[in-house]
């Protein structure tokens, strides 16, 4: 027999061991058997001393190439039975992938919040200033700079909480409006500010009235400043709060920090503006009041009404969360029923 | 106020439905609370005539009655009221129909007597009690004798008319009357109306020798009356009635009731006094005086001062002026003379008034809006004829006039320019002026200047922007454009305190706590727990409750009431925190200072329990975990440290700490008291409170980046027994001073105080984690580090090295 021919041989035989391996062990073996110092084709590698010169390349040549074939063949079995031995175990690890997640800890903002959140965005993008002040006012900010002198009878509107005979819990947040007017130098611009914030009424709490409420205040003045306008920011607002499709419209009213005076109605939620229940069959539903600043408030605070005038609005946070969500009892928000306070998760 | 549809439809042509109508005089003028028609919902409720009546032989009240509905054959139907008689008109609801409050009514059986039907009181087709006629009140109504059998009874009740029920602005007080709305909708509608006024009769002698009246001109700037004798009391005629009670008055008697509808119509409140029970022949407008006292109409006592405002006679009060007659004065069925009141008094004074004796009515509601100071006559003369016509009256010669004080007319200028810049209109002059004059202002133009005549009827208008309110609204707040305010541009930025404020909240909440909003007012026990510094409460003047009475002074008591109402409802775990206003007020002040802070309150697990995670209550470390980790966030430049605080007595002594920047205390976090816990009826609670606005004024450490060293760290652990007391603070800073160069960090990773380890000893265990940024540690060099430390902590602090 040839060399060439045993080599033959060997790598028939080799290549049959291989294939017979069924674990990495019997893989380890062949290949010690095969392809070790001791091995066959070592042994054979060996006995080429005695070719000749000429020959000796060519079957050293033949002898890698059936090494490398060999060991390629090992390579790949032991890939196979390993991949055999992964997918066994990867098996064996199945779980119930419907089982519910780990808890994690994780708290919500106050639904309120969120409604304030997001018109302090909306009001911080067109250039506004976010500005808050305190809860316990004078009687100067909270009414009579608001045009509202002791016993005008629209304060009979708003049940004051009072602690001194000049000292309240604000009713509303505009008393703000007169702290900022009082101090804004227009030299350097047009006076845009919302403030939020929390106030007070003596109201005895039930499901749609509380003592302590929210408020968002919205002030705009300039040297031409248009009723049109306060249309378009009540419009964006009613868009951004509740989206594209509600529409707003104006009434008349009465404030006395304003002249003219407006309520703001937007389309019924629950109908689309059909007529339902909710909006007693008229399709819109109040959520605001607003209008032009009056010269008064002006004036008191030092501002010329004959250079300078602009819109106010008010909203409630309270009642936008109430009518967004159906929310039937106002006293929700301030109890902080758990079962409440995680019902709104939504972010963005 | 209720106005008809029918009563105005007398006045303009209107082509519109009373729903369209309504919402027109809400788009345009003041709101409207509802539109309603009596009649709707009825069904089948005809007039019936009683041909006989006979007692129910197992009743001692019920009767069997033979009622002709306009059919071939009688109904028999058994009624229990006890003005039931033969010959009655009166309200039949058939078999099949349907009365107030969608009741039906079907044929059936009274103690065995087949009844068909059913005979009605006014309130069982839904009138309210407050205006069905005395007589009528305890049983059926009676309707007039002409009325025919078979017809349907809602016309001869006026329940066909739509009622718009007007809820008018403090402002408009001209919208309180028909005419005002007339007037009102004649501009909305750009159509003319006429206001009908009566020519007065007068028969009878001078006033003058019968009635002087003196009155106070800063009291009352109008006062007048005029006197009607031989007038006879009676009940008025239908239609009247039917104005009043679709406007919700009661009819009483034919003078009252006119003075009600005069009012309606006008605006102008009326009194009618029994002339003949006044003491002389003089009344007197005045103030009171102390200890007068006065009964009113209703019969409620009062005890009168010198700030109210009296109708007196020669001898004592007669009447709250604007608010309420007097008993003694009023009228009765034996009245013959009646003296009519019309009169506009001090605003002011009304509304105090109503305030100080509770009394709000119709006429004080409208004085304190203001009533139209130049309309007091035609009131009194329109009432004084109507006594003529409809009870007979002679109506004295003259009006007795006591005061007759008449304000200038507001005259305003205003420029179209102006009027178009501020709507941000285009409107034409035309346009502006016609808008104008259909409310009845004159208007004189020069150029695009107008110069406005206000009547003085319309008491809110006394500047150009009320003139611009009223152009905007006839003129259709539809109409207006929609825009945006332009101009010079300005940045919309939040403070740097407001950022911290939202960064706040999100820290929290991704530490697993809800946001709670709790009432800052409570009760005087509440405000005054949980003090970080002394100060005096704040009180309300007149709260409506003592749970909402004082200012509070901390934000925890807010969360434990809100724990509270979990628990109570079951839910076990709760986790809070709240950002708000405490208000501290220093001796002295009437006004607190407000700081803001921010507190949690957690109870049971904050970490859900799970199929595969226990749950794990909340302790002191989850608590100090949460607000170390919110104050890393708030990256405050300084040292934060923690000290036992034994002395709070709403806090665990054991289990509370103050939180402590630069030695500076800016809170407390532990465990509640097991005692305030039970007193707030909660389970074990961890709270912490900050001073939110001394984190808001700190200094803050800016990021930074620091660069990861490419070379290997060394750890080295140590354990050791200490004393009881030596705290983790003491060994972690002895480590840390003494730790040389490389020590990096010093982690805890084991407390034992178990049974393993002597009495009065504690084990602790660290890893020391060694790391030079330069190059690599030698092992020598940290070992040498580590036994210096291990050395300190045997010399200091008494340590056993283990
Ligand atoms: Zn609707």
């Amino acid at each position: 027999m040839s060399l060439k021919d045993k080599l033959d041989e060997l790598h028939q035989r080799g290549l049959a061991e291989i294939k017979k391996s069924t674990d990495l062990k019997d893989v380890n073996q062949v290949r010690v058997s095969l392809l070790g110092k001791k091995g066959p084709i070592t042994e054979v590698l060996r006995g080429m001393r005695d070719l000749d010169a000429e020959e000796r390349p060519k079957v050293g040549a033949f002898a890698n190439e059936i090494r490398d074939d060999l060991t390629a063949a090992l390579a790949k079995r032991r890939e196979e039975l390993e991949n055999a031995i992964l997918n066994a175990r990867l098996a064996n690890e199945k779980i119930d992938v419907t089982l519910p997640g780990t808890p994690v800890a994780k708290g919500e903002p106050h639904v309120i919040q969120q409604i304030i959140d997001q018109i302090e965005d909306l009001f911080l993008g067109m250039g506004y200033q976010v500005l808050s002040g305190p809860e316990v006012e004078e009687d100067k900010y909270n009414f009579e700079m608001m045009n509202l002198p002791k016993n005008h009878p629209a304060r009979d509107m708003q049940d004051t909480f009072y602690i001194t005979k000049e000292i309240l819990m604000r009713t509303q947040t505009s008393p703000m409006q007169a702290r900022t007017l009082e101090k804004h130098d227009f030299s350097q611009g047009p006076l845009k500010m919302i403030s939020p914030g929390v106030v007070y009424r003596r109201d005895t709490d039930d499901p749609t009235h509380s003592h302590q409420f929210h408020q968002v205040e919205g002030l705009v003045i300039d040297k031409h400043i248009t009723m049109a306008d306060l249309k378009g920011t009540l419009q964006v607002l009613a868009h951004e709060l509740f989206g594209d499709k509600f529409d707003v419209r104006l009434r008349p009213s009465y404030f006395p920090f304003t002249e003219p005076s407006v309520e703001a109605d937007i389309t019924c939620f629950n109908c689309g503006g059909k007529g339902c229940n909710v909006c007693k069959n008229t399709g819109w539903i109040e959520v605001l009041g607003a209008g032009m600043v009056h010269p008064n408030v002006l004036k008191m605070a030092g501002v010329d009404p004959d250079v300078y005038g602009g819109f106010a609005f008010g909203v409630g946070p309270d009642r936008f969360a109430m009518l967004k969500y159906g929310v039937d009892d106002i006293r929700n928000f301030y109890l902080n029923d758990v079962r409440f306070l995680t019902q709104f998760t939504k972010k963005g | 106020m209720k106005i008809s549809y029918n009563w105005i439809k007398e006045y303009l042509d209107l082509d519109v439905k009373p729903a369209d109508l309504a919402e027109k005089i809400e788009r345009t003028s003041v709101e409207v609370d509802d539109v309603v028609t009596p009649s709707a919902g009825l069904k089948k409720i005809v007039v019936g005539h009683v041909l006989s009546v006979e007692a129910h032989p197992d009743s001692d009240h019920l009767h069997i009655c033979q009622v002709d509905v306009g059919e071939d054959d009688p109904l028999q139907i058994v009624c229990g009221a006890p003005n039931i008689a033969k010959g009655q008109m009166v309200i039949v609801a058939l078999p099949g129909s349907r009365i107030a409050d969608n009741v039906k009514i079907k044929k059936s059986k009274m103690r065995g007597v087949p009844s068909a039907g059913m005979i009605c009181a006014l309130q069982e087709i839904g009138f309210s009690d407050d205006v069905v006629p005395k007589e009528y009140v305890d049983g059926i109504y009676v309707l007039p004798a002409d009325a025919t059998p078979g017809d349907d009874v809602y016309d001869y009740l006026g329940m066909n008319d739509s009622l718009i029920d007007l809820d008018v602005t403090p402002n408009r007080g001209d919208m309180l009357s028909l005419n005002g709305t007339l007037r009102d909708l004649a501009a909305i509608y750009d159509k003319p109306v006429t206001l009908d006024q009566p020519e007065v009769k007068e028969t009878g002698d001078a006033i003058a020798d019968q009635l002087m009246i003196h009155a106070d001109a800063d009291l009352a700037p109008q006062y007048r009356m005029r006197l009607v004798k031989q007038v006879k009391i009676a009940p008025s005629p239908m239609w009247l009635q039917i104005r009043l009670w679709n406007a919700g008055y009661r009819p009483i008697n034919n003078v009252v009731d006119i003075t009600n509808y005069i009012m309606l119509k006008y605006g102008q409140p009326l009194h009618a006094f029994d002339y003949d029970k006044f003491a002389g022949q003089d009344v007197y407008v005045r103030n009171a005086k102390a200890g007068e006292k006065l009964t009113t109409l209703d019969e409620g006592e009062h005890d009168l001062d010198d700030h109210d405002i009296v109708i007196a006679d020669d001898q004592a009060p007669i009447a709250l002026a604007g608010v309420m007659g007097g008993l003694t004065t009023s009228i009765t069925d034996e009245t013959t003379t009646v003296a009519i009141e019309a009169a506009v008094f001090e605003h002011d004074h009304i509304r105090k008034a109503a305030q100080r004796h509770n009394l709000h009515t119709d006429a004080s509601q409208r004085f304190e809006r203001g009533v139209n100071r130049a309309g007091v006559q035609d009131a009194l003369d329109a009432a004084a004829e109507m006594m003529t016509d409809l009870a007979d009256g002679a109506v004295q010669t003259g009006t007795a006039v006591g005061s007759d004080n008449v304000p200038e007319p507001a005259v305003i200028p205003l420029s179209l320019t102006h009027v178009n810049a501020v709507l941000g209109t285009d409107l034409e002059l035309a346009k502006v002026v016609h808008i104008l004059e259909s409310l009845g202002f004159k208007v004189v133009t020069a150029g695009e200047d107008m110069t406005v005549t206000v009547p003085i009827r319309r008491n809110d208008i006394h500047i150009p922007a009320d003139l611009l309110e009223e152009i905007a609204r006839i003129y259709g707040y539809d109409e207006l454009p929609t825009t945006l305010p332009t101009g010079r541009m300005t940045m919309g930025t939040l403070t740097s305190a407001q950022k911290l404020m939202r960064a706040t909240r999100h820290s929290l909440e991704g530490l697993g706590l809800n946001q709670a909003i709790s009432y800052a007012l409570t009760t005087a026990d509440k405000a005054k727990m949980f003090m970080m510094h002394s100060s005096e409460e704040t009180n309300l003047a007149w709260p409506m409750s003592v749970d909402h009475a004082v200012l509070r002074m901390n934000v925890v008591t807010g969360l434990l009431d809100d724990i509270a109402y979990n628990t109570a409802r079951k839910v076990k775990d709760v986790a809070l925190y709240e950002q708000g206003r405490v208000f501290y007020r220093e001796d002295g002040n009437d006004r607190p200072s407000e700081e803001e802070h921010i507190a949690g309150a957690i109870t049971g697990t904050l970490m859900p329990a799970g199929w595969n995670q226990p749950a794990k209550d909340v302790d002191f470390y989850q608590i100090k975990g949460i607000v170390e980790a919110y104050l890393k966030d708030m990256a405050i430049n300084g040292d934060v440290t923690y000290e036992a605080n034994t002395d709070m007595p709403e806090m665990h002594p054991g289990r509370t700490a103050d939180i402590l920047v630069h030695g500076h205390r800016i809170g407390f976090m532990g465990q509640v008291h097991p005692t305030t816990a039970k007193k707030f009826k909660i389970g074990a609670t961890y709270v912490f409170e900050l001073n939110l606005q001394a984190i808001i004024d700190m200094p803050k450490q800016e990021n930074q980046y620091d660069v990861i060293s490419r070379y290997p760290a060394i750890t080295r652990d140590i354990a050791m027994l200490v004393p009881d007391e030596v705290t983790n603070d003491q060994i972690v800073a002895l480590i840390e001073k003494r730790g040389g160069a490389f020590l990096q960090s010093v982690k805890l990773f084991d407390v034992y105080d178990g049974v393993k380890v002597p009495k009065g000893k504690k084990s602790l265990a660290y890893t020391l984690t060694y790391q030079d940024k330069h190059e690599t540690l030698v092992d020598d060099a940290v070992t040498q580090a580590f036994e210096k430390v291990e050395k300190r902590l045997q010399d200091d602090l008494g340590a056993e090295i283990r």
